[in-house]
């Protein structure tokens, strides 16, 4: 292995790893949310994408419909997809391997990626491949541990899964609020969403919120 | 079927088709600088949303419990940089003895 590779593969692997510690956290809402391992589990291995997941979990389990998940979590989804728009020119696949390739395409694959433009393509793909398939592998072996920890825990309250749920998107959110401009746009979110919620149907309060991300963005910053 | 399940096959279809299409659609088509901004955005307002809802309210009503006084340690320990394992598990705990005690 060249020296280059090694660089590449030691970060695509300290990176899957700790991102796949996550897996614990959302193998525990899935229970505590109500839904069963086995859907935590196919959640991890078909969604594969956090937030997306965490979205989903979090909407039913208030309550909220599966109409009302599923597109909240699909708008979560998008990303993925310009992620997919910048990763084909550098992986070049077709056929089966396109298809592998777009369900490891997720912030991390895709960040890793990324961030060995300076070591050339190849080092790039590597990066890809490496990030996409061990996060994949450890994302989904802690969301069976922390489903089957969460499932063995009983009464979510009694263990502070209300409050670890919350503060594990809190976490997700939190390297995403650089400045003032995205710090005001999630306080307007958190008082929106919770000033509908009395109002409209659970899980219709957060997906309202997009429309403030549109407001926002659609005006250049200053 | 139940709720659940259309909820877990119907995010996995459309997570998959979008990042597929990702793959599949040629560049030019979606560089609108004003689409990637908003795309930027929409997982702040959506994830602080989900923080807010869940923190304060309980079947469509709002309340304030032990989840919130968990949540404000998971703040404070994001703040002091707190690894996520930290910020979660301090959560939990800060929420379990209140509710234990309470």
């Amino acid at each position: 292995m060249s020296r280059v590779n090694r660089a590449t593969a030691t970060q695509s692997l300290s990176v899957s790893f700790t991102v796949g510690l996550y897996g614990i956290a959302f193998g525990a809402a899935g229970i505590a949310a109500g839904f069963s391992i086995l859907q935590t589990c196919l959640l991890s291995l078909l969604t594969f994408s956090g937030a997306s997941q965490f979205a989903i979990v979090g909407v039913m389990g208030a309550g909220g419909s599966a109409l009302s998940g599923i597109a909240t979590a699909s708008l979560l989804g998008i990303r993925n997809g310009l992620y997919g728009l910048r990763m084909a020119p550098v992986l070049k696949v077709r056929g089966a391997k396109r298809i592998i390739a777009a369900q490891v395409t997720i912030d991390e694959s895709t960040g890793v990626a990324i961030g060995q433009e300076d070591l050339g393509n190849q080092a790039m793909k590597y990066g890809f491949w490496l990030t996409g398939f061990g996060v994949y592998f450890f994302w989904n072996i802690f969301t069976v541990l922390g489903a089957l920890g969460a499932q063995a825990m009983g009464n979510p309250s009694a263990w502070g899964l209300d409050a670890a749920v919350p503060a594990a998107f809190l976490g997700l959110v939190w390297p995403r609020l650089l400045g003032r401009f995205e710090r005001t746009l999630a306080a307007s979110a958190v008082l929106l969403a919770i000033a509908l919620t009395p109002v409209i149907s659970a899980g219709l309060p957060i997906i309202t919120t997009a429309l403030l991300a549109v407001a926002f963005g659609w005006k250049v910053r200053p | 079927m139940s709720a659940m399940w259309v909820g877990v096959l119907g995010t996995s279809a459309i997570a998959f088709i979008l990042k597929f299409m990702g793959h599949s659609i040629p560049e030019k088509y979606l560089t609108n600088p004003r689409m990637l901004r908003i795309n930027t955005l929409i997982p702040i307002a959506l994830l602080s949303a989900l923080v807010g809802v869940q923190t304060l309210t309980d079947k469509g009503k709002w309340i304030i419990d032990q989840r919130l006084a968990g949540v404000c340690v998971a703040l404070i320990a994001l703040r002091l940089k707190a690894p996520y394992f930290v910020v979660v598990i301090s959560a939990a705990l800060t929420s379990a003895l209140i509710y234990r005690f309470k």
